[in-house]
């Protein structure tokens, strides 16, 4: 008996009806669509985007070139060279970030004792040559020059879970 | 004035003008269909669809169009060159060489021949034609395996079609598409044909390979399916004669359960514009079904081909045709 009331059920298809009236409410609901390059979602704090490498307020580069983030790479993106510089303090002449291999898992940040590297909130940055992704030393200063309130900002909110 | 339109030239003239009148419209609503498709399963996906080129999108498909006829056709090596590039015109062709017969209104059929019916049926089973010999021609595996599924799929919902086609000829008295729209005068097809307005619909889904029956094409498990090699203007004829296909199954419909060009109500005129928003009606249904369920898995296409439409389409077209006799309702008789 249960058998024919089910199969009469999907005779007059009960089922596919329920499913149409589904996707037909959902027909008028509002949409979830952002219309992108002029809209944009909130990101978190916690982003991980472009990378830059960050300046004391007196304008000194913070990395000391202890090569913890080149070590840490687990994509091999990061090379650095270093040398003393004339005051004697040590300083990189080569920090280069492969945007290509980089995968963007933070890793660089976490491990840089004096918060120099980090990954930023900016990810619209394709180029239409591959070798404009080859970032160098210079690129990743002016990158932290040009977001140094958003990094500082993030890193402040991201400091009570540190 | 009158005589030259009698003459031999004259009705050519005129049958390539009401032609072209039919057929640039009907090309217009294929390209917007694409885009009424895409908007409607945006919206069902919390989509907004094409919105960028021109006023809401409005340009998408001539900005597409554009985009595939300065694309390369690509013709595999491995191809038969010929049967190729003819199969995506044959499916297009057929799709548009249909609606010859459909009457849009009263009279307005290019060719208002009594075996309307008959000819519809021959068309719609030769698009099937496209299809295999795409499959064949592109000599690739899954283009094989897409023609062979939609050879099946279509010969199998022909037949219980067909039933549907003769249960509707059986209470209209006439293979004449023009006179079966004049039968539904007082109560359209759909009414007492319920059942098998639902079982023509479902069918035509699946003469034409749409969702959920569009295991033809199957990008889940073989890729594309007959046009898998397809690229460019080919493709696009391809894709076309689907949406071309679409509309003629919604004129179909239309003219045989829906009441063609007649007024839903009776005190409002009829006329082409009835028989545009039921196409619209049947067309939204197509795009919404496709939007709302997931392909049929191959076994449970043919068992719902053979061992439910078949029987139910069978006993109800026996049961009219008693029923008709019995009482004495033949029409013409």
């Amino acid at each position: 008996m249960n058998k024919i009331l089910r199969w009469t059920w999907s005779l007059a298809l009960w089922e596919i009806l329920c499913g149409l009236s589904i996707t037909l409410r959902y027909f008028f609901r509002p949409k979830a669509t952002i219309n992108y390059p002029f809209e944009k979602n909130p990101i978190s704090a916690r982003f991980r985007g472009e990378h830059a490498l960050r300046r004391y307020p007196n304008g000194e580069e913070r990395c000391i070139a202890c090569k913890l983030c080149e070590a840490v790479c687990p994509a091999q993106a990061i090379t650095i060279e270093a040398e003393p510089r004339e005051d004697g303090s040590r300083r990189t002449t080569r920090y280069d970030i492969d945007m290509v291999k980089c995968i963007y898992c933070g890793m660089c940040e976490e491990a840089c004792p004096v918060d120099a590297i980090v990954e930023g909130p900016n990810f619209e940055f394709a180029t239409e040559t591959r070798e404009e992704l080859l970032y160098d030393k210079q690129k990743l200063l002016d990158n932290g020059d040009r977001w140094e309130p958003e990094l500082a900002k993030r890193l402040e909110l991201d400091a009570p879970y540190r | 004035m009158s005589l030259f339109w009698d003459t031999n030239l004259g009705i050519l003239i005129l049958t390539v003008l009401k032609t072209l009148a039919l057929v640039v419209p009907l090309l217009i609503g294929v390209a917007y269909l694409t885009y009424f498709e895409r908007k409607v399963m945006g919206a069902i996906q919390l989509r907004k669809g094409p919105n960028v080129v021109g006023p809401f999108g409005l340009m998408q498909p001539f900005a597409d169009a554009l985009k595939m006829l300065t694309k390369e056709t690509i013709i595999p090596t491995g191809a038969d060159k010929v049967l190729f590039v003819l199969a995506p015109m044959i499916t297009f062709g057929l799709a548009i060489i249909a609606w010859a017969v459909i009457p849009v209104n009263n009279g307005w059929g290019i060719a208002n021949i009594n075996v309307g019916v008959l000819y519809l049926f021959a068309i719609s089973s030769l698009g099937v034609y496209g299809v295999i010999i795409a499959g064949w021609a592109s000599n690739s595996k899954y283009a094989f395996l897409g023609a062979l599924r939609s050879a099946a799929q279509m010969v199998s919902y022909e037949v219980s079609m067909g039933f549907v086609m003769v249960t509707v000829l059986i209470l209209a008295g006439s293979l004449n598409l023009n006179a079966i729209v004049l039968a539904q005068k007082h109560l359209w097809f759909a009414v007492p044909l319920f059942p098998l307005f639902v079982i023509f619909f479902i069918s035509g889904l699946a003469e034409t390979n749409r969702a959920p029956f569009d295991l033809a094409e199957g990008e889940s498990e073989i890729v594309a399916g007959f046009f898998v090699e397809y690229s460019a203007m080919s493709f696009a004829l391809f894709f076309l004669g689907e949406y071309a296909n679409m509309i003629m199954i919604s004129g179909m419909t239309t003219v045989l359960f829906l009441g063609g060009w007649l007024s839903p109500l009776p005190f409002l005129a009829n006329g082409v514009l009835w028989f545009l928003i039921k196409v619209f009606i049947c067309l939204f249904v197509f795009v919404w079904v496709r939007a709302t369920l997931p392909r049929y898995r191959y076994d449970q296409l043919m068992a719902l081909g053979w061992k439910v439409f078949l029987p139910i389409s069978l006993v109800y077209l026996v049961a009219v045709a008693g029923a008709v006799e019995y009482f004495g309702w033949l029409p013409n008789a």
